[in-house]
């Protein structure tokens, strides 16, 4: 076991991917200076400014290079540096890098990664602060990943890496400087959900950030005798349903959490999906925690109170119960 | 007219431009019997760009084009039939039938693709420009795209970052004076293309597009610089888009051409005229050309034709790549 945190996991893998590969290569604005957090500090003295391209801000063009680049024999990690502006690369990810291979028969492959960070809190505004993961599930040829913890932000990357697809990597800005005790475990295979608490009485499936407010729930709630099941899907395209149904099949509850708002968020599609693999296994409703239908405030306590957290996945589960 | 074309150039030229013009007329009229679907825009009266530039380039450099790319594609060496065939929605297609007339795509050539979004691959042809360059040797990406391209964001971050990497990216401009519908002096003051980038340092030059030796000329000193590890270029081809922007465009925006100035600025006429005045073309060159490359669109459209539709499973079998 070793002390690391969400952060230096990512940088870790960074840099082992390059050692290990002369095709991987990081572009992205700011990145040989570290970006605003420091997830690729280092990089640049280690392995040269061809291999880790500061670039202008350029999100359409940076994003369409890394395109070009894996069609073309490399393995780029590109960052866009919060999610807010995949807008501006939204043509290259949906038109061009997500339908790639599928348009071509099968020619073309794209093993790009674009490592973007998203996530309220830190009082950036409504421009600086979003989840947006849901819009890159809808394109099929996309996969969408989305790392709550040190070790799955080291280990998704590592398979984000050796994958042949294009595979949007989503980390959470409030998660960077979280310690934790590591055991290396190595690639985790993107479609493979954890379960992260067992429990009885109901299941969460929880979103990045929201597994451990869903953690901090469950400890309230097992000291009033009631048992939480919390399943971090980690991987939202390739979806491991199989282990959500599973859960569901044990508890007949499930409370589905994540900060993007609620309304078309992706909880409403696990929601779709469990409902119709396991209709017979519920016994409630599904419940789903998010943030409501409004940009994302500035004023502090504003946001605090828009943020989706530990209490209202609280409440979700008691109301699942009856209580 | 530039450049020596004899010793054979000329007529491989020649052939190449009538097998682009002969494609594109058939597949108008296979467009209105309804055997070509979708959305078809034809690059008829364009061929000496694509036959100038694609004819000098390898299997290993990468040529990106847009919506308009039959052309690009067949110069480059995508066979006739398989081009058809897509066009065709069949399985026999370049892609399966899974991409169509505007997503054209033939690695094995190096035709790494079209796009339907206009300007949309600029950046794909710098990055693997990158890829040419940090994998060394000298190959170089060459990307085609209409005026109308050049008025989006995407193409003045991609000019910037060309120049600014120093990348082996020639980026050639089919300036056909309309933008879909509009003509150019409707959508920006700025008249030539070159102009537009000249801030930025790249090298430059604006040709008269329906001339193929001056095409040529301008590419090979492009391609020469880029292969010896040079930088960017930019290659402003001035032509003229012979069809409506889609087939089925009634064209209520602009006047018909004059028979007789067609004639003048024809891109195969033209070259014919000058294989004729300079002797390394004969009397019978023409007409022997063009029906080569007739027969040969003719046997592709067979060889289409046979070629059944692709199994329902194809779809989901290629979302992803395994």
């Amino acid at each position: 076991m070793t002390g690391t945190t969400y952060l230096r996991a990512i940088t870790a893998t960074l840099a082992e991917a390059m050692r290990a590969d002369p095709r991987v290569l990081v572009i992205g604005e700011d990145v040989a200076e570290g970006g605003p957090w420091g997830a690729t500090a280092g990089l640049a003295e280690e392995f040269g400014a061809e291999r880790v391209r500061n670039t202008p801000i350029s999100e359409a063009a940076i994003c369409g290079i890394a395109i070009g680049a894996a069609q073309s024999g490399l393995r780029p990690v590109v960052e866009i540096m919060f999610v807010d502006f995949v807008t501006l690369a939204l043509d290259q990810l949906v038109n061009q890098a997500a339908k790639a291979h599928f348009m071509s028969g099968g020619q073309l492959r794209v093993p790009m990664v674009l490592r973007t960070q998203g996530g309220a809190g830190q009082r950036g505004g409504a421009q600086h602060s979003q989840s947006l993961e849901a819009w890159l599930t809808h394109v099929p040829g996309l996969k969408v990943v989305m790392p709550s913890t040190a070790a799955d932000a080291a280990g998704l990357l590592a398979s984000a890496i050796a994958d042949d697809n294009p595979v949007v990597y989503v980390e959470n800005k409030t998660l960077y400087f979280r310690s934790e005790e590591v055991e290396p475990t190595g690639p985790v295979p993107l479609g493979r959900a954890q379960v992260v608490r067992s429990g009885r009485d109901v299941t969460v499936v929880a979103l990045s950030r929201l597994v451990h407010e869903s953690l901090a729930a469950t400890e309230e709630l097992a000291a009033e005798g009631i048992e939480v099941e919390v399943i971090d899907p980690r991987t939202l395209v390739p979806l491991d349903l199989d282990a959500i149904v599973e859960s569901v099949a044990r508890t007949h509850r499930l409370v589905v959490a994540h900060e993007a708002v609620k309304h078309g968020g992706f909880g409403a599609e696990i929601a779709a999906l469990v409902q119709a693999a396991a209709f017979d296994e519920l016994d409630a409703p599904i419940a789903r925690v998010g943030a409501p239908f409004t940009p994302i405030p500035f004023s502090p306590p504003l946001e605090d109170a828009y943020l989706p957290g530990k209490d209202d996945v609280r409440a979700a589960v008691l109301s699942l119960l009856g209580r | 007219m530039n450049g020596q074309l004899d010793d054979g150039l000329g007529a491989e030229l020649l052939r190449t431009m009538w097998r682009i013009r002969a494609f594109e007329e058939r597949v108008g009229r296979l467009t209105r019997a309804n055997e070509v679907h979708g959305l078809v825009h034809l690059s008829a009266g364009q061929e000496a760009v694509a036959a100038g530039v694609c004819g000098q380039l390898r299997d290993d450099d990468a040529v990106y084009s847009g919506h308009r790319a039959h052309g690009h594609a067949i110069a480059k060496g995508a066979p006739l039939a398989r081009v058809l065939a897509e066009l065709m929605g069949r399985d026999g297609g370049l892609c399966r039938g899974l991409g169509g007339s505007m997503h054209l795509v033939d690695v094995e050539h190096g035709f790494l693709g079209a796009t339907g979004v206009v300007g949309g691959n600029v950046p794909l042809a710098l990055g693997s420009a990158l890829a040419g360059r940090l994998q060394g040797g000298d190959r170089v990406a060459v990307v085609f795209f209409g005026d109308g391209a050049v008025q989006g964001g995407i193409f003045v971050e991609s000019v910037n970052l060309a120049t600014l990497w120093g990348l082996p990216v020639i980026l050639v401009c089919e300036n056909n004076g309309f933008a879909e519908f509009t003509p150019r002096s409707a959508h920006t003051n700025v008249e030539r293309v070159s102009d537009v980038v000249a801030p930025y340092g790249i090298e430059r030059e604006t040709v008269d597009g329906n001339d193929v030796g001056a095409v040529r000329n301008a590419f090979a000193r492009f391609l020469a610089a880029a292969r010896a590890g040079g930088g960017p270029a930019l290659l402003e081809c001035l032509t003229v888009r012979l069809r409506g922007h889609y087939e089925g465009d009634p064209q209520l925006y602009r006047e018909a051409l004059a028979a007789e100035e067609w004639q003048r600025l024809d891109p195969i006429l033209r070259l014919q005229r000058r294989g004729l005045e300079e002797g390394w073309l004969d009397a019978d060159g023409p007409e022997r050309l063009e029906q080569e490359a007739r027969d040969e669109v003719e046997e592709a459209v067979r060889v289409a034709r046979e070629s059944p539709f692709p199994p329902a499973s194809v779809a989901a079998e290629l979302v992803y790549a395994p």
